[in-house]
């Protein structure tokens, strides 16, 4: 984990269910803090979850509801959960299919204003 | 309607799923000498040329930092500007050192670059030739002669 806001990512990894989460800078999809299982591909999740939250956003703006506050990618084998954080920083989370969703959230909320 | 284009064909193929993939505007492989390779979004020779020609001095300005400093080889630069970013990086193939500029915009972000590319180095060194041994004289004659073919290649002329 790189040092600083490790921190902020501990509760979400305690969660049940989640493998690894992240901060990453939105613009860039560049990582800036993790905590990831080791067969998860850190900056790849990292590059490609940033992109998929900048097009929701501009899909988002342009219906005239704002930037989303929660995206949750339900996929075959897990999901991945984004919320955005202060100074473009997105807090991102790689779980499995069965996770508290909810509870996941509250806690990537909390690192989210954490993170100010 | 792609305006990729290679001088090498084998660099083709990737250089486009690079280009759909990461959704770069502009690329450009070169030799680390400047001579190019493949090109995408370029629609005049002499932008070729003149980026090639940075493209290959930047290159060699850092890698020579980077001798002073002892450290260890040119790999990669990037600039984020307002409305677009550079990516500039090295990387060995079978048939030889190469450099690739790449330009995106705000469609895309330096992570999809940088992991996008890595996929570009890995396909490249898997189709890339080995050439047979053949010392030669590097002439300015021959220099220019290759350019202009490279060029004909790009630009079809």
């Amino acid at each position: 984990m790189k040092a600083g806001f490790g921190h902020v990512l501990d509760a979400i990894t305690r969660v049940r269910g989640v493998h690894g989460a992240m901060l990453v800078a939105g613009e860039d999809g560049l990582v800036v803090a993790e905590s990831l299982m080791e067969d998860i591909r850190g900056h790849a999740v990292a590059a490609l979850a940033a992109s998929l939250y900048q097009r929701f956003r501009r899909a988002t703006q342009a219906a005239g509801v704002r930037r989303p506050e929660f995206l949750h990618l339900q996929a075959a084998g897990g999901s991945l959960l984004v919320v955005p954080a202060l100074e473009g920083v997105l807090v991102v989370a790689v779980a499995a299919g069965d996770i508290n969703v909810g509870l996941a959230r509250l806690e990537m909320i909390r690192a989210a204003e954490a993170m100010g | 309607m792609t305006n990729t284009r290679a001088v090498e064909p084998w660099t083709l193929e990737p250089l486009r799923r690079f280009i759909e993939e990461a959704g770069a505007r502009l690329a450009l492989i070169t030799t680390p000498t400047g001579q190019v390779v493949a090109q995408h979004g370029f629609s005049r020779a002499v932008d070729v040329m003149s980026a090639a020609a940075l493209g290959a001095a930047i290159a060699a300005s850092t890698a020579e930092i980077n001798r002073m400093l002892a450290e260890p080889a040119f790999r990669a630069l990037a600039h984020q500007g307002v409305r677009h970013g550079v990516y500039l990086a090295s990387f060995d193939t079978p048939a030889g050192p190469l450099l690739a500029l790449i330009v995106f915009g705000s469609d895309s972000s330096i992570g999809l670059v940088q992991l996008f590319f890595e996929e570009l180095v890995r396909e490249l060194v898997a189709a890339a030739p080995i050439p047979e041994p053949r010392p030669k004289a590097v002439l300015a004659a021959d220099f220019e002669r290759d350019l202009h073919e490279s060029l004909a290649a790009l630009f079809g002329r």
